[in-house]
């Protein structure tokens, strides 16, 4: 596997892993005994039709939700063994999120958005606006700092929740199929940032997506269906029955 | 496109958690303030429902602050009046009766309900947002204190409000009933301890009403916050 950073090194491993969603009398599995690990540096991307476990599973993977069974790792650690604390610090230090809905504060401006996790990270003024600005300027939002979520684009929102996910120099980004809600072009762009962030900086990319944009810049790609790890494919592999789809 | 100075910062990969810091007061303060003044028209609802109640209150407290301090000076033809328009003394002095108290205590409690219900709707409102808190490391203090710190500042002008406007409607209808004298023995300390009164006890109930919708938001997993359609 041809990945910067740590070759060997899992950032992210689950064993055995499901969750039920109890609905009044309804139980419905979303994940049904995952098995899998990433490595360090990786570009990844899990692909599935809408309702096989996707999120679900990118949620597991964000510490964002508990399985209902079986544990997950991130960097090695088991997050069931964490306290409030340290699963504050996980997310905020070791994760960044990227979503679908952009999740933005709309309340708050563009460089209030970037700068929130470092001020959670207790950073001080000078040091966390320093670093907001840096980033929307890599971005390319620096004069629109001062702009709400609702006076920006769909793109420049989702630019915005790159930006923040950046905030503090995260070893993972998760991303939940980030161009989702974007035009093609805009989606692009987005994804070509992911995908600088991984070969420069060697940031592990972990993203939940169907855009079929997103696989000829992965690693590799897990196909998950019904809750079940579909199969596994790697870059080299892929390209050939990517290139006969798109021609 | 990337700078080279972002680089320096970023995380080795290491295999310890460290515990997250809690944030200080300041910056809690700041937050929960602009938080509450961008939705100002929303948090007016409630702090006005607080503002009635305690104006309700302030109207009684104050009404027989004005009559004591009237009834030491008064003459013994305008002591009729005053009796005569219905004010009950109990041991030489006025003071509540339990009917007012009860009265009081009524539309407290209708006001607590008011609140709990209007402060469930805009927690409810925000799940998304403290879903998003959550993901981007916020402590569920964090969270809890944003929102009382928000009910305290919506207790705080509400007791104000209120207590200015209780005190206001008390003096105006007793000098239109008694005349001047009203305004001439204006007891000013008696009406500063209602003010305070009234401000403390809009706090209390602001938070009564808040904490619980506090309290469930920020013991969501993030991902059930984030998945609240809003």
């Amino acid at each position: 596997m041809e990945t910067p950073g740590d070759h060997d090194h899992n950032v992210v491993r689950l064993s055995e892993v499901t969750k039920i969603f109890r609905m009044g009398n309804n139980e419905v599995e979303a994940l049904k005994g995952i098995n899998f690990a990433i490595k360090a540096g990786e570009y990844l991307s899990i692909m599935g039709p809408s309702g096989s476990g996707k999120s679900t599973l990118f949620n597991m993977i964000g510490a964002l939700d508990k399985p209902t069974s079986g544990r997950v790792f991130i960097d090695e650690v088991d997050v069931a063994q964490l306290d409030a604390y340290e699963l504050a610090w996980l997310r905020c230090r070791k994760i960044g999120y990227i979503f679908q809905t952009f999740n933005l504060i709309t309340v708050m401006t563009a460089i209030e958005n970037v700068t929130l996790p470092m001020i959670f990270a207790g950073l001080n003024r000078d040091e966390y606006m320093a670093k907001g600005m840096e980033l929307l300027k890599l971005v390319g939002l620096a004069e629109r700092f001062q702009h709400k979520p609702s006076e920006l684009s769909g793109g420049q929102q989702q630019r915005v929740a790159v930006a923040r996910a950046l905030a503090n120099s995260p070893a993972i980004i998760l991303a939940d199929e980030p161009t989702g809600n974007l035009d093609l072009i805009t989606g692009e762009e987005i994804i070509t940032l992911l995908k600088e962030l991984s070969t420069e900086r060697g940031v592990t990319i972990i993203s939940a997506t169907h855009d079929i944009k997103m696989l000829n810049v992965s690693d590799r790609i897990v196909w998950i269906r019904d809750g079940r790890i579909d199969r596994v494919e790697e870059r080299r592999d892929l390209k050939i029955s990517v290139g006969e789809v798109k021609k | 496109m990337c700078s080279d100075s972002l680089v320096g910062g970023w995380e080795s990969v290491s295999k310890s958690v460290e515990r997250q810091v809690v944030l200080p007061f300041g910056q809690v303060l700041r937050i929960s303030f602009n938080s509450m003044v961008v939705r100002l028209s929303r948090s007016l609802i409630t702090t006005a429902t607080l503002a009635l109640a305690i104006a309700f209150v302030a109207y009684i407290w104050s009404g027989y602050e004005i009559l004591n301090s009237v009834w030491a000076q008064a003459e013994s033809a305008l002591r009729e009046r005053i009796l005569a328009s219905g004010h009950e003394m109990i041991e030489g002095k006025f003071g509540s009766s339990p009917k007012d108290r009860w009265l009081a205590i009524l539309s407290l409690i209708v006001c607590v309900v008011g609140i709990v219900n209007a402060q469930l709707m805009a927690v409810t409102e925000r799940f998304r947002e403290i879903g998003t808190f959550k993901c981007l490391g916020a402590l569920n203090s964090f969270v809890v204190r944003i929102f009382v710190f928000e009910g305290i500042y919506q207790g705080l002008l509400g007791g104000v409000a209120g207590s200015v406007v209780g005190i206001l409607v008390a003096t105006v209808s007793l000098v239109l009933k008694l005349g001047w004298i009203a305004i001439r023995c204006w007891p000013l300390p008696g009406m500063a301890l209602t003010v305070l009164w009234g401000l403390l006890l809009a706090a209390l109930l602001s938070l009564l009403g808040v904490i619980y919708p506090a309290l469930v938001a920020a013991r969501m997993e993030p991902a059930v916050a984030l998945r609240t359609e809003q």
